[in-house]
């Protein structure tokens, strides 16, 4: 197994299935039918093997791991270079784990053009995967901008009514930050004359300049986070998108951003980080408590859910910016378990919406009564939600406040009011769908979850489950990298502060 | 043994919870009840060896978290404290399942609530069994959603579900200030383990730290931090207001939750937490104040509530606070004694209450009872018991632990100490009045129910009286029978290293020689409260009413409990509703979206516009603007190049 190309394989598993669902001819209903089978299929594969990069992961070495490296054109100073370490690694695994799930819970809600959403789906997770396995900022640039483009399908075709203008939106405001991006990465190769992102980790780059290229890539990560108060593409495109699309753009799509901090601003950037470091934890703070306020007025399900993602996401950038162990690593466990749990929320909506056709809060209630085994499912990821320890949301948002409060009382304190606010609008919310008398005619006929539901929610409430009782599994894979990381960034920045106190 | 003990209650709860539908309501009842009354059997050797001998233990199961410095187990902790409170937890745990089998027969959903009451009971067990910071907060939080699950347990009463958000939120508040200590916790001592944190902590004494600006000395920080979650879970003033509304779920639950266990687990806290709190006069007394402050505070709204569940979760209440002063003049020992004796006559009364509110066809207004001794005798006896222990009447379990409670508060010479003291015998004489106005009102006088209940009136299936006979038995001997060990000669052998009290806080030891006014005050005023309340409900019956319309006000104010639930919809509730409101439809909306894409869209269109009208068509417009550009670009080059 060691020898073979295993990342690439995880990259471009999908695309081939993609390819081979577009020769795919015949009766409409039979290619619907195929072409159902083949992502479902091709991406369970791709999940098996991404499996092997997790075990085969090798948690004592910090570096980069299953590194391929090939020459793209002679001449070009330009590689297809990819590799991951204990910061991608997982991200990885997430999104190949998410893929699955997600064209199961399209199987019946998407019946228009259903080739071409199966294609978009497998594109979209080879870009994925692709983004957070690149070693090469030219490469990763093209997986990072290039997701936009299935994702922005996904809801203006596959979308609700306001499509259109969600889909530009969402559009138009991650590609502004995209362009500044750009920018920096030229200004990076110029200065430093590679774009191989491991040789970049140890570069050294002006002070006065990080400053700027600092504020580049923040346009581009904050936005894609998206961090207060470039946030309202998020409910907007969240609102239209179709289950399946909320999902991954809640799963992975966010991370990205907070990856994006990971792998450049911290590493290549470190004196701008710790300059900027109090605006991302004044902005971070005002997204936790201001999006939980918001949460509270919602009278739209997704809305809602999307309003927490931003409080949540709100959590990770706090954690990233604490530049500690606790902080940093908190901050990663958070994207996965929000990953895992705001998908399934998502999921969680969709199961009646797909039954009712509408997301007003109002028009529930009740549903207990007749569906009790969505009840359960719904309340633990409501749970998980709500950072409940046994769960994965304790681990990550009680790893990066125990990291904040060492750097700063002051956002430890207000983000921590996170905690009472969070648990005021989801169980609020589910209350008020879940609970009280089932009072409306039409509900009096709604069917509790069928078997294929059935198969989507248990993977995630066991990982759920398994992440928050035995992080470890996770934690060990993340450990190396993000010493090095820590190390790394103190000292660069030792000699501008001295005072900035002991690595814990 | 150790292991089996605690996790029974879980394997129990997963089997009634997921497998309910197939092994039916009975299987369900059957599976649980065994689970914890087994657990309640290991309980009594572990007991033995742990407390009696002296063999504590400690231990590990798996690796939870561990990032850099911060690692926390799951990890299994056995000395005096948890052996106390596994004997207290397994037994009243395993008489509440037992009454519930025959509280809940009409009950749709049967295996859920079994679940849910050994899910409760399981987590419990982990938050007196935690050997570090953070496991004590999983132990916290599950308990607060066990709760939740069973106030909210029918679902279909909003009041219900209101009441269980209420509980979990005002819950999560006092949370805050637990996950903040926690963090404190970790930022001074580097670890988050007990064993570690209470080694380190003589040396901590002079430290101060930054908190949100303010210097404050390290310890105090930590406590009173660590403290704001004692008050949210153990319902001390300001933030009790969940603890009424959770009358809403099922009796047996207020019972093990919400009078037995789960509120006590604050005082637990502070107990185990005794190495930190020690050091640190400020939180001790902050402690003292609020544990005082409460006990009167909520025996003064017992007075005038008139459903039965809420007088005695106002009791609960008062209780606490009486565990929370005496913790609070450094009298450990005694705060569990009083846990301890409560357990059980507590969860008595509540059994017992919930025995008449079966009896009166689901009846909880006192208003509507009366008349009904002679047909629900064994009760009747039973809440005599109850009643007699909590009003502190020799020689019942409350006697004793409410004695030493009050004369530790005393002999602690301390002012806060003495405020104690005095509201303590104040809350003492209100405590036997609103036990005995309970007692009058539900069982004497005038039968107040229509004839359709009072034909109904019947005394309980034996599956109810059993568990409450067995909790009797604990409310009459516990106090005389644990006495010697908790706080007597053998105290110090029997808490071992699992509190520790300071060389300068003698309070419980100078609490055996108190004058002799002091030991009676505590009898003298239950006994004037229990005749006040005789010739009040029965000799003189007008009297209440003819008080509550002569002091109105006062009487308003207790009924409206304070109005502490009207203060905080008004600070806090409707605030924060309103200002979401405004932050999304203003904030998200008319800012941040009309300056941003949309006004930045908007603004394109109309750039677009103008730009095309630019475009005229006439060919001297074209060569006009471009000899300005070249007139432009050419001077540039010239004056700056040049």
């Amino acid at each position: 197994m060691s020898d073979w190309p295993l990342l690439s394989l995880v990259i471009f598993l999908p695309l081939l299935g993609a390819a081979f669902i577009a020769i795919v001819r015949g009766e409409p209903e039979t290619v619907a039918r195929n072409a159902r089978a083949v992502a479902l299929w091709t991406s369970l594969l791709t999940f098996v093997l991404s499996i092997f990069i997790w075990t085969g992961f090798d948690k004592g070495n910090p570096g980069f791991q299953f590194v391929e490296r090939a020459q793209w054109l002679p001449g070009v100073n330009f590689t297809y270079h990819v590799g991951v370490d204990g910061i991608s690694a997982l991200f990885v695994l997430l999104s190949t784990f998410l893929t699955p799930l997600c064209i199961l819970a399209s199987w019946k809600a998407v019946q228009e053009r259903v080739k071409e959403y199966m294609i978009a789906f497998l594109v979209l997770e080879t870009l994925m995967v692709g983004m957070f396995a690149s070693l090469d900022f030219v490469l990763f640039y093209i997986f990072f901008e290039a997701v936009l483009i299935p994702m922005f399908l996904i809801i203006g075709i596959w979308g609700g009514p306001r499509r259109v203008y969600a889909a530009f939106k969402f559009f138009l405001y991650t590609l502004a930050g995209s362009v500044l991006m750009l920018l920096a990465l030229l200004a990076i190769y110029f200065q430093t004359g590679t774009t191989e992102i491991p040789t970049l980790l140890t570069a050294k780059i002006p002070a006065g300049m990080q400053t700027w290229l600092w504020l580049a890539f923040f346009a581009s990560f904050a936005v894609k986070i998206p961090m207060w108060p470039l946030h309202t593409w998020l409910p907007d495109a969240h609102v239209e998108a179709p289950t399946a699309g909320s999902v991954i753009l809640a799963g992975v799509l966010l991370k990205m951003g907070g990856y994006g901090f990971l792998r450049f601003s911290l590493p290549m950037l470190p004196e701008a980080s710790m300059y900027f470091a109090p605006l991302v934890f004044a902005l971070s703070v005002v997204a936790v408590i201001y999006t939980s306020l918001v949460a509270l007025a919602q009278s739209d399900m997704k809305k809602l859910i999307a309003y927490s993602s931003v409080a949540h996401m709100g959590f990770v950038t706090i954690g990233i910016f604490t530049f500690n162990t606790q902080g940093i690593e908190g901050a990663i466990f958070q994207m996965l378990s929000h990953g895992v749990v705001s998908g399934a929320l998502f999921l969680c909506v969709g199961v009646i919406y797909d039954r009712m056709h509408t997301r007003e809060i109002g028009r529930y209630g009740g549903l207990v009564h007749r569906m009790p085994l969505y009840a359960t499912v719904f309340m633990i990821f409501t749970m998980a939600s709500v950072g409940l320890p046994g769960t994965s949301g304790f681990i990550g948002e009680f790893m990066v406040l125990v990291g904040a409060y060492q750097a700063n009382t002051w956002v430890a304190l207000l983000a921590t009011t996170g905690l009472i606010l969070g648990a005021a609008y989801m169980l609020w919310l589910y209350r008020r769908v879940v609970f009280g008398p089932l009072t409306r005619e039409d509900l009096k006929t709604i069917l509790d979850l069928d078997a294929r539901e059935v198969a989507i929610f248990v993977p995630l409430i066991l990982v759920v489950l398994w992440m928050g009782i035995y992080p470890t599994s996770f934690l060990e894979v993340i450990h190396g990298s993000v010493a090095g990381l820590v190390d790394h960034y103190h000292a660069s920045v030792a000699p501008t502060s001295a005072a900035s106190g002991a690595v814990r | 043994m150790y292991s089996a003990a605690i996790f029974l209650p879980l394997i129990g709860a997963i089997i009634a919870g997921f497998f309910g539908r197939i092994i039916g309501d009975r299987g369900a009842q059957i599976v649980t009840c065994i689970c914890l009354l087994t657990s309640a059997v290991l309980a009594v050797p572990i007991f033995y060896q742990v407390a009696i001998l002296g063999q504590a233990r400690d231990i590990q199961v798996l690796q939870w978290i561990s990032s850099g410095a911060l690692e926390a187990s799951w990890a299994l902790r056995f000395d005096t404290l948890s052996a106390v409170m596994l004997c207290v937890v397994t037994w009243v745990s395993s008489a509440v399942h037992v009454y519930s089998i025959g509280y809940m027969s009409h009950d749709k959903s049967i295996p859920r609530f079994m679940s849910y009451l050994s899910l409760f009971t399981f987590m419990m067990l982990m938050l007196v069994t935690a050997d570090n910071f953070v496991q004590m907060f999983f132990g916290w939080e599950g308990v607060g959603v066990a709760s939740y699950l069973l106030i909210g347990f029918w679902y279909e009463k909003p009041s219900a579900n209101a009441a269980a958000i209420k509980a979990f939120v005002v819950n999560r508040v006092g949370d805050f200030g637990f996950a903040l200590g926690i963090m404190a916790t970790f930022f001074l001592y580097n670890s988050v383990s007990f064993d570690a944190v209470f080694e380190a902590t003589p040396a901590m004494t002079a430290t101060v730290l930054d908190f949100a600006g303010l210097q404050i000395p390290a310890l105090t920080l930590i406590c009173l931090l660590l403290f704001i979650g004692a008050m949210g879970k153990s319902a001390q003033l300001g933030l009790h207001t969940w603890l009424p509304d959770a009358m809403e779920g099922p009796t047996p639950v207020s019972a093990l939750i919400h009078a037995a266990t789960m509120v006590t687990a604050g005082v637990f806290m502070v107990c185990r937490l005794s190495p930190m709190f020690e050091f640190s006069e400020t939180a001790l007394t902050t402690v003292t104040i609020v544990g005082a402050s409460t006990a009167i505070f909520a025996a003064t709204v017992g007075l005038v509530q008139t459903d039965i569940k809420r007088v005695i979760a106002y009791s609960t209440c008062s209780q606490l606070g009486y565990m929370f002063f005496a913790a609070g003049v450094s009298a450990y020992p005694a705060a569990m004694f009083h846990l301890t004796t409560h357990a059980f006559f507590k969860a008595l009364l509540f059994l017992g209450a919930g025995s008449v509110i079966h009896a009166m066809s689901n009846e909880q207004d006192m208003r509507k009872m009366g008349g009904i001794f002679k047909l629900i005798p064994i009760t009747y006896f039973l809440m005599w018991i109850g009643s007699l222990a909590l009003a502190g009447i020799p020689f019942f379990a409350g006697y004793w632990s409410k004695d030493i409670v009050l004369e530790a508060a005393w002999a602690s010479g301390s002012s806060s100490g003495h405020y104690a003291f005095w509201l303590g015998v104040i809350a003492a004489l209100l405590t036997a009045f609103y036990s005995w106005r309970l007692l009058l009102m539900t069982f004497h006088g005038r039968a107040r129910a229509d004839h359709h209940v009072m034909s109904h009136v019947h005394e309980s299936p034996y599956s109810m009286l059993i568990p409450m006979m067995a909790l009797a038995v604990g409310a009459i001997f516990a106090g005389w029978g644990l006495y010697g060990y908790f706080v007597g000669d053998g105290m110090h052998e029997f808490w071992g290293k699992a509190i520790f009290i300071a060389e300068n806080h003698t309070a419980l030891h100078d609490a055996h020689h108190v004058p002799l006014w002091v030991k009676l005050a505590p009898l003298v005023v239950a006994v004037l409260g229990i005749a006040a309340a005789y010739w009040a409900y029965l000799i003189r019956p007008g009297i209440p009413a003819a008080m509550a319309r002569e002091m109105r006000g006062l009487y308003l104010f207790l009924l409206n409990k304070w109005y502490f639930d009207e203060l905080y919809d008004f600070l806090f509730v409707r605030p924060a509703k309103r200002f979401g409101a405004f932050l999304w439809k203003q904030g998200d909306g008319t800012v941040i979206d009309g300056f941003g894409p949309n006004g930045i869209a908007a603004g394109t269109v109309m750039l677009a516009r103008r730009a095309g009208r630019l475009q005229t068509g006439y060919v001297y417009h074209y060569a006009f603007a471009m000899l300005i550009g070249v007139a432009a670009f050419v001077s540039w080059y010239l004056f700056v190049r040049g």
